[in-house]
């Protein structure tokens, strides 16, 4: 089936069988390959991508679901040279190790921070706690994406 | 430890912001499944549903039809090779893939070969096998039983499912101190299994160059150089000599111990490779990869301590039964069969013990591996730690003080442990004092009298652990008998710039940083002028790899030493440009000034440009070391830990209300980087004490096989950690520096359970095996009439 779609405002089209992933048609045919994938029953949230600016498990949609649709990815972050302040707070706090959650951990945090624009820590723990995370124990990630909402809301303000 | 060099240099004590994360969180990482080459192939593999059966027949025809399926594998193709078994790194067998029969559930039975993932998966549905189901052995006691099915029938004149015995220690004086003793107490202990769940699973690309004779593997492997020679010692005999291949361990997602063993998998895509001449890929999904994939730990522990009525502990006793699947393939790098265990001791100063266990075969994936520790060190842990406990509750003393006037003392180091290791440093008492501070102790003790008084479950549990890391000495750690050294390689360019490359493997840690910062501070050449390097084997200097927090103490020396060496050479060009001596000059990290001239000097990148340009006579151009080191001590990191857990009443739910952790792990590289270690470290304590195991129903049926059933902690179950730390340098290492990304793994899960039965103590609770579910509290709860149905 011929699906067409955008994926951080580039227009992409594919042939593709109906029942591939959407994961491996961001992955293996776009080759976008940093949303990664960590498990086959929609836990760990390392494949999490913006379609129409909301967050989904990429590995549990087909992606002729999202046919005509927008995609935002990790690789969409980074805007003509500039970090998105999330990048930036995860690299200030240290809120990644081996770095294989951490694209996931992003979409998921900005999907949040679009509508949470001053969280409290709690409820940077509930955004996130789809997506697992061996290495950090979380406490660094929080701290990124509070780095994240107050460079967000200082921007805001100016 | 204040810094020595400035933030523009960043060498030790420098919270200096990670170099490889740019790349991360840009999406641009290289991770083994980002890797394809043209023309590549797909593996998937056939798995057994049952966990003991013969292998009637296996019929491929359905498969070979599937639309893109090239080939489908089986242990017979292999047996043309004999590369249907391998050898384990304990001088046991493995199959690859089996002729005869299953020993385990997901057992791999067959692999299929084909153009695509899909299709791949497509041909191994349809891959028929029929098999005639043998009787299963589970359970390792019953598993010793006379009449028991001996599951080993390869093994010629095997009789019963024993693997080995091993005992250490002095039984003797052990059973006298234990006749002396005051007091005794005795208590069943067990650990289940558990797996390390790395977010990204195990895979390899294997690319067979038929023209060039090359094999090029990338592969999830903590251990890149060993691979390689284990593929050479076990693959030699059909052509894969060891400079014909190179193994290349791009960027991992974790590792934590379960990429060290060679899976069959890997085997199987290498074969694959070899025999087509094209590149194959095999990646594991997350079932295979909880399923199939070495276990840690499921060691059934019974442990005795004596101690005089002062409360003075005497002796410790422990025998364990060793659960190891159907072969014990552990990943243990040391010469004794249950590695580090005999640390059991712990930080106390118990004058004799003796340890004793066996190995036993069952119907289960073979294993084990370390779950983020030195191989057995959690097990030891929490075994002294419950212990030590229960003595101090049993006495109706204090747990605190009765840590403090038991443990080993500061000025007895080095102190040579009942069980024979020698701990290189320790302060013991310090750490646990901090740590009492930080959560004031004795204002939540009578906080808890209180609660109790209100009929409130709340609970106070200490853990004061010693590890045991970096493998290490070569008189007691070889894998395969290579040597457990690991290196560095360094080489200054001429503009004062510098590549590093080392024998270890990152999986996270933070290697391309910290490597930088210890060259940093030995040369005083900025962290970020040097490129740090690991995980290709056609380019890095042979090591050992990365796992049992042996990256610093091993590797980490090794730059040091190389990094001296450099200095070295440095100085001779630097007195010959200056044309003073040797002797006459100072270093600081960056210059060699003249004593007492101290404006006259030339800086490192001086002598760099100098060892190409104008170095003096006699003296070779270049300006490069390289170190292999062997350590001549392990390195014994140590903290207290201290948490405090609310008990719901009605449900048994365990809420970790506050956890201290105060960690010594010797001089610190980089506060940042140590941090975020003990904050991973604690979360993966905290999941097999509260939620994760792997058991086996009766007939071998897994249990927490996925994501599903297999628990790991989000962010909402994971507390606040608060952490904190000493410093006890290690006197052997040359940076003074310790392992730390696996001791709050190995101390936490002690004080979450010592929390919990001091939560309960007064009920007539005495013990509680982890993972403490709220299911297991609630029957307790309910046995001693807190709650009823």
């Amino acid at each position: 089936m011929r699906v067409q779609l955008s994926i951080n405002g580039e227009k992409h089209e594919a042939d593709v069988e109906p029942r591939l992933l959407l994961v491996h048609l961001i992955r293996d045919v776009l080759r976008l390959t940093g949303t990664h994938i960590g498990c086959d029953t929609t836990h760990c949230g390392a494949c999490t991508v913006l379609l129409e600016g909301r967050p989904v498990k990429s590995c549990t949609m087909f992606a002729v679901q999202a046919n005509g649709k927008s995609l935002m990815t990790v690789e969409g972050l980074e805007q003509n040279g500039k970090l998105h302040p999330l990048q930036e707070g995860f690299m200030a706090e240290h809120g990644l190790q081996c770095g294989y959650c951490t694209p996931g951990m992003l979409m998921a945090g900005y999907a949040f921070l679009g509508t949470h624009p001053t969280p409290s820590e709690d409820e940077i723990r509930v955004a996130i706690s789809g997506n697992l995370c061996r290495c950090t124990g979380y406490v660094n990630i929080v701290k990124a994406v509070q780095h994240a909402a107050t460079t967000l809301r200082e921007g805001a303000a100016r | 430890m204040n810094p020595k060099t400035s933030p523009e240099v960043s060498g030790m004590g420098h919270s200096m912001k990670r170099k490889e994360d740019p790349r991360f969180i840009r999406g641009k990482g290289t991770y083994v499944d980002d890797v394809q080459l043209p023309g590549m192939l797909w593996l998937d593999i056939v798995r057994s549903p049952h966990a003991h059966a013969k292998i009637v027949k296996i019929d491929s025809a359905k498969a070979l039809a599937t639309p893109g399926v090239l080939a489908v594998i089986t242990g017979k193709d292999l047996e043309k090779y004999n590369l249907h078994w391998m050898p384990t790194l304990m001088s046991d067998t493995q199959m690859v893939l089996p002729v005869d029969k299953v020993m385990y559930q997901a057992q791999e039975v067959a692999a299929v070969l084909a153009t695509s993932r899909y299709a791949a998966a497509d041909g191994a549905a349809a891959v028929e096998v029929e098999y005639e189901p043998l009787p299963v052995v589970v359970d390792p006691r019953k598993a010793l039983d006379p009449g028991a099915p001996v599951l080993r029938t390869d093994k010629k004149d095997k009789k019963d499912n024993h693997i080995w015995h091993w005992e250490w220690g002095d039984r003797a004086a052990t059973d006298r101190a234990f006749s002396e003793a005051d007091v005794t107490v005795a208590q069943d202990i067990y650990i289940p299994r558990i797996h390390v769940a790395s977010i990204e699973t195990c895979g390899c690309i294997a690319n067979f160059d038929k023209v060039e004779g090359k094999l090029t593997v990338w592969m999830t492997t903590q251990a890149p150089h060993a691979i390689r020679t284990v593929f050479a010692l076990v693959a030699g005999h059909v052509g894969l000599e060891e400079h014909k291949i190179r193994i290349i361990s791009p960027d991992i997602g974790g590792g934590f111990g379960g990429k060290v063993p060679v899976y069959p998998g890997y085997v199987i895509a290498v074969a694959a490779s070899v025999l087509t001449g094209k590149p194959v890929k095999w990646i594991e999904d997350r079932m295979e990869n909880l399923q199939a994939d070495s276990f840690a730990r499921d060691y059934h522990i019974t442990a005795e301590l004596a101690a005089k009525k002062d409360g003075t502990l005497t002796a410790l006793r422990i025998k364990t039964l060793a659960d190891h699947g159907y072969t014990d393939a552990a990943a243990n790098p040391s010469k004794f069969p249950a590695g580090l265990f005999h640390i059991c001791t712990g930080s106390y100063d118990l004058k004799a013990a003796h340890v004793e266990v066996d190995g036993v075969y069952t119907n289960k994936p073979p294993g084990g591996i370390a779950y983020r520790c030195s191989f057995r060190v959690t097990e030891a842990v929490h075994t002294i730690e419950r212990m030590v406990d229960l003595m101090a509750h049993q006495l109706g003393q204090d747990p605190g003080q009765f840590r403090l006037k038991n443990f080993v003392k500061p000025e007895q180091f080095p102190y040579k442990s009942a069980l024979g290791w020698e701990y290189d440093s320790g302060n013991y008492a310090g750490a646990l004092m901090k740590a009492m501070e930080t959560i004031d102790y004795a204002r939540l003790r009578k906080e808890q009298q209180e609660a109790r008084a209100r009929g409130e479950l709340m609970g106070i549990g200490i853990s004061s652990f010693t590890e045991i890391v970096g493998a290490g000495p070569s008189k007691h750690f070889d894998i395969l008998g290579l040597k457990m050294f690991d290196s560095c390689e360094i080489r200054v360019h001429p503009t004062g710039k510098a590549i590093a490359r080392f024998g270890t493997k990152s999986q996270g840690q933070g290697h391309e940083t910290t490597y930088a910062q210890i060259l940093a501070e030995e040369l005083g050449i900025p962290a970020k002028d040097i490129q740090v390097e690991e995980g290709d084997t056609d380019t890095a200097p042979y090591g050992l790899g990365t796992y049992a927090s042996r990256s610093t103490p091993v590797a980490g020396a090794a730059a040091a030493v190389a990094a001296r060496k450099v200095r070295d050479k440095a100085r001779k060009i630097a007195a010959h440009l200056m044309e003073v001596a040797e002797q006459d000059l100072e270093w600081e990290p960056g210059k060699f000034s003249v004593k007492g001239a101290p404006d006259k000097f030339k800086t490192i990148q001086d002598c760099a440009f100098a060892a190409y340009t104008n170095h003096p006579q006699g003296m070779e151009a270049g300006l490069e070391a390289v170190s292999y080191y062997d350590p001549p001590n392990l390195t014994y990191p140590f903290g207290s830990y201290i948490c405090v857990v609310d008990i719901d009443p009605g449900t048994g739910e365990v809420k970790i209300r506050r956890f201290v952790a105060i960690d010594d792990c010797g001089n610190i590289i980089n506060p940042m980087i140590v941090q975020g270690q003990v904050h991973g470290g604690l979360t993966m304590g905290l999941a097999p004490a509260l939620y994760e195991e792997i058991s086996y129903d009766e007939t071998g049926n897994i249990q927490g096989g996925s994501f599903i059933d297999y628990l790991l902690p989000t962010a909402v179950e994971t507390p606040k950690w608060e952490t904190g730390h000493t410093v006890t340098p290690s006197p052997h290492h040359p940076l003074g520096a310790k392992g730390v990304g696996e001791s709050a793994t190995v101390g936490a899960p002690a004080a979450i359970a010592n929390a919990v039965v001091d939560a309960l103590w007064h009920l007539g609770v005495r013990h509680v095996d982890i993972p403490i579910t709220p299911a297991k509290v609630w029957k307790l709860l309910r046995d001693h009439g807190v709650t009823s149905e």
